[in-house]
């Protein structure tokens, strides 16, 4: 389909994609609404949120044959509200009182267990959902054909709005959300049962996210996708709706949906990503907290009492030294695949390293950082490939398109703080996704870009090793070096108290800024060193799973030592290695693996050995 | 000569009038006292001056340079000192780093990538850090220490810029009397040899009737009384309101 000029749509076809906006907004207002409703009482930013929406689809397509279509719909809903209730009770429970970082990475780990666990039941094919039967008909509207269901379905937004108002404004159980969500500590003493409350408002909020997946099977297919598609979705509703307010989830969900379904009936399909950032930016500079949101309170600080950031001993130079000069002998004594795999170590543990730069000492918890590792490695493949650059050069001026990246949405990102900060972060890396996703004609779409080899000299695996093993080391000797410096200090006391930072002429913001760009360059490096030791790159390398194992990594180290990451990212990658060589579901198994240290260590392996030894 | 000239600011907090029409000037070399019971509004006062809090009316002269629509950063760049009611410093830093970080910016250094955060400045926080009494405790983390001594450590980072205008919003909170007692000796030989101007709230009246130089009263947002200590003292609206009904 042709692009056509919005001046040359009739006024029926204008009328129509209204209406498909009105349509797809409703199933985009639950999950958005269910997402709000949790983190109003629990304070937990549910990840996993598109994950139960998804379940709620292939549910509901497993359901339809045996049950009929209208009896699988309130049927799926209402198992993944179970689940929802039974997360809750076994797993988030436990995490009410740790850092929010913790928070977000056990429901991180979920969506990676929820997404195996749907591939092991229902595969990697997409389910074709039933029609509606008594709905599978179309209306006449202005002279064009509409579905029935569609209708249907703009009915069912305002519908589920109004029933949510109803339970919010006029019954005693909303009476106590609504108290839990303004003050935690007031309803505990008005005795409200919590254990009970908080299991509801999550099995309520799974409901929500579980029947928007169940009422969409008609309309589009169930695929493994969907979950991170629409996370990100219900971020940019929530964000630009404002965290906790329904009607604001409301309004966002028509907003985004309109664009969405004008600028794909205008046949500009491909833009739609850029119009809703677009739009996205704009509220959050005219209105930070949302459209209808008010300004959070003040957060949590950052978790445990770090301590001060002593030199190095000589005794740790000498160490760290020695385990460079050990890797740089590796190759006298092995080849081949012990290469391969330190090759990789190397680069993810400057990954996780610029990751942890702004995330620690920063206190920017970024759960996008895989955009700029992306985009270093297709800034690299698109200069040798399309840009004719040798590969020398191609390595040096790849990372600048992650720099430009971080350029624009760093901007933004220091905006904000906490949560909302996490879900932009998400939205921006899924947005730099879908971009290199579609754009086949330029980066290759869903099969990415082959033929990236290094120069001729470099092409053997010792040689891209030792490229690897100088650039890397130097790059993170570079970045913990500028964390001793006055710029790193600044971007510390920024984050301890940003309060005592502008009282004293601290540009807590464009330090922010500064060390977002500083830190996507580095990850951009190391995703440009990525793609030449692969020689292909594909939509895969800025996923948002990739943003998660980053997370991992830093957080199996811990995030209060500076070598944390470094270790975490070996030990991520070996695990990774031996997982995914002897297991299908490998994610499943990373996800548990991950929330059983979440669950155990709360401080990260480093920070509990250290804990441990020090005393 | 006036450092600091303020006239008919005022703030509401929703319904609450927080602060009133209130007018005041301090002068170079000064000790003024700024009290009042909780409530007051003295610390929205204080926001007000150092660009915290946006006055719904009202204007702030610093050295007869308008301070409104300045946010804290600039408004401390200008020469405005400042210590928090409830203390603000750097957890995860030593004292001494704390104190560092202020001279840093201070010294427009904050961008350097090169230097060494710990070796710089490290004579000059040493030497604020020893008037304040703190320089025994310079290694020690900030997160650890007790809350008087905190306080002084905010003192000490207000002072690393050499402001002219000092504001101290409750500095003795947490100390012992004769702690009190000398850290307001401290000021008060700010004031008189380097010519600061200090505005400080307090709620200990012996601290206050003995160091300040002039007193100002604040009650439900409003300046009700303005003058020496003594005087302040025996003014019966004062009274009524530490005293409650009026008949001590
Ligand atoms: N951010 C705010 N939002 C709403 N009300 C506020 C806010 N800050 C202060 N107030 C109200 O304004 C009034 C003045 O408060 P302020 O903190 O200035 O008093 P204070 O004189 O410093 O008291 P204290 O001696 O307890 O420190 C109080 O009624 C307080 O509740
Ligand atoms: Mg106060």
């Amino acid at each position: 389909m042709g692009s056509v000029p919005f001046f040359f749509m009739s006024a029926s076809s204008i009328l129509i994609q209204f209406l498909n906006g009105l349509a797809s907004a409703s199933s985009l207002f639950l999950v958005a609404a269910g997402l709000s409703l949790i983190f109003g009482v629990t304070r937990i930013i549910n990840f996993a949120h598109g994950s139960l929406f998804m379940l709620g689809m292939y549910l509901a397509v497993a359901l339809a044959p045996m049950l009929g279509f209208w009896w699988s719909v309130p049927l799926a809903a209402l198992a993944v509200a179970a689940f929802g209730a039974l997360v809750e009770a076994t797993l988030l429970r436990r995490l009410y009182a740790a850092p929010e970082l913790l928070q977000l990475l056990a429901t991180f780990a979920l969506v990676l267990v929820i997404k195996d666990f749907t591939l092991w039941a229902w595969g990697p094919e997409d389910l074709l959902g039933p029609r509606a039967p008594g709905m599978d008909g179309a209306v006449r509207i202005a002279g064009l054909r509409y579905p029935e269901y569609d209708l249907f379905l703009i009915g069912f937004g305002p519908l589920v709005l109004g029933a949510l108002w109803f339970l919010l404004r006029r019954t005693r159980w909303g009476t106590l959300v609504r108290a839990a969500t303004q003050d935690r500590e007031m309803a505990g003493a008005l005795g409200v049962n919590q254990r009970w409350l908080f299991t509801s408002v999550f099995a309520l909020g799974a409901l929500l996210a579980g029947l928007g997946g169940a009422v969409q099977i008609p309309r589009e297919p169930a695929t493994l996708f969907i979950d991170l598609q629409i996370i990100s979705d219900a971020f940019v509703v929530v964000v630009v709706g404002g965290l906790g307010s329904i009607p604001g989830a409301f309004l966002a969900a028509l907003l985004i949906a309109e664009i969405k379904s004008f600028c794909i009936g205008l046949g500009y399909s491909k833009i739609t990503l850029v119009v809703e950032f677009i739009v996205m930016a704009v509220v959050l500079i005219v209105r930070p907290w949302g459209l209808l949101g008010r300004m959070p309170a003040q957060t949590r600080g950052p978790g445990a009492l770090e301590l001060p950031l002593a030199l190095p001993s000589r005794n740790a130079l000498v160490a760290l030294g020695g385990t460079a000069l050990a890797l740089a002998l590796v190759p006298l004594l092995s080849a081949g695949y012990t290469l391969v795999l330190l090759t990789d170590i190397l680069v993810f543990a400057l990954f996780a390293v610029s990751l942890h730069f702004i995330m620690g000492p920063g206190g920017l918890h970024s759960f996008g950082h895989a955009a700029y590792f992306g985009l270093g490695a297709y800034g690299a493949g698109l200069l040798l490939l399309k840009g004719g650059v040798p590969m020398e050069l191609a390595l040096v001026f790849a990372p600048l398109l992650a720099v430009l990246g971080a350029l624009v949405f760093g901007w933004f990102c220091v905006r904000l703080s906490g949560v909302y900060l996490a879900m932009l972060t998400l939205a921006f890396a899924q947005i730099t996704w879908s971009v290199m996703f579609q754009w086949d004609a330029f980066t290759g779409g869903s099969n990415g870009l082959i033929g990236i080899w290094p120069s001729s000299w470099l092409s053997s695996k010792t040689a891209y090793y030792y490229l690897t093993l100088a650039t890397c080391v130097g790059a993170i000797a570079l970045l913990w070096r500028v964390l001793y410096s006055p710029f790193g200090y600044a971007l510390r006391a920024g984050r301890d108290s940003p309060l005592r930072a502008d009282a004293i002429g601290i540009d807590v913001r464009a330090q922010q800024w500064a060390a977002f760009v500083f830190a996507g360059l580095f990850a951009g490096l190391a995703g440009a060193l990525f793609a030449f030791s692969k020689g292909s790159i594909s939509p895969e390398a800025l996923a948002v799973p990739r943003s998660v194992d980053g997370l991992v990594m830093v957080l199996l180290g811990g995030i209060q030592t500076l070598t944390g990451p470094v270790w975490g990212a070996a030990l991520f990658i070996w695990l990774q290695d031996v997982v995914s060589r002897s297991v299908d579901y490998w994610r499943a198994v990373i996800g548990a693996v991950v929330l059983f240290l979440v669950l155990v260590f709360p401080q990260g392996v480093t920070g509990f050995l250290r804990e441990r030894f020090a005393r | 000569m006036t450092v600091l000239a303020i006239r008919n600011l005022a703030k509401a907090y929703g319904g609450v009038q927080a602060v009133r029409d209130v007018s005041f000037a301090v002068a170079a070399g000064e000790l003024l006292a700024m009290i009042g019971p909780n409530g007051a509004g003295k610390t929205t006062c204080f926001n007000m001056l150092n660009g915290q809090v946006a006055p719904d009316a009202g204007s702030v002269e610093f050295e007869g340079r308008s301070l409104l629509g300045l946010s804290p950063r600039q408004i401390w760049r200008l020469g405005v000192g400042r210590t928090f009611q409830i203390t603000a410093t750097f957890g995860s830093m030593t004292v001494r780093e704390n104190v560092q970080m202020a001279l840093l910016s201070h010294h427009r250094r904050l961008w350097s990538m090169t230097a060494l955060a710990t070796r710089s400045f490290a004579g000059d926080a040493d030497a604020l850090l020893a008037r304040v009494g703190m320089r025994e405790q310079a290694d020690r983390p900030c997160a650890v220490l007790a809350y008087g001594d905190l306080k002084r450590v905010e003192l000490a980072v207000a002072l690393a810029s050499r402001p002219r205008l000092l504001l101290m919003d409750e500095p003795t909170a947490g100390m012992a009397p004769r702690e009190r007692n000398e850290l307001m000796q401290l000021a008060a030989e700010l004031a008189r040899r380097g010519g600061i101007a200090v505005l400080f709230t307090e709620h200990d009246m012996d601290v206050v009737f003995t160091h300040a130089d002039r007193v100002i009263v604040l009650s439900g947002g409003e300046l009700i009384a303005e003058g020496p200590p003594d005087a302040v003292r025996a003014d019966a609206r004062v009274r009524e309101v530490y005293l409650g009904s009026g008949n001590a």
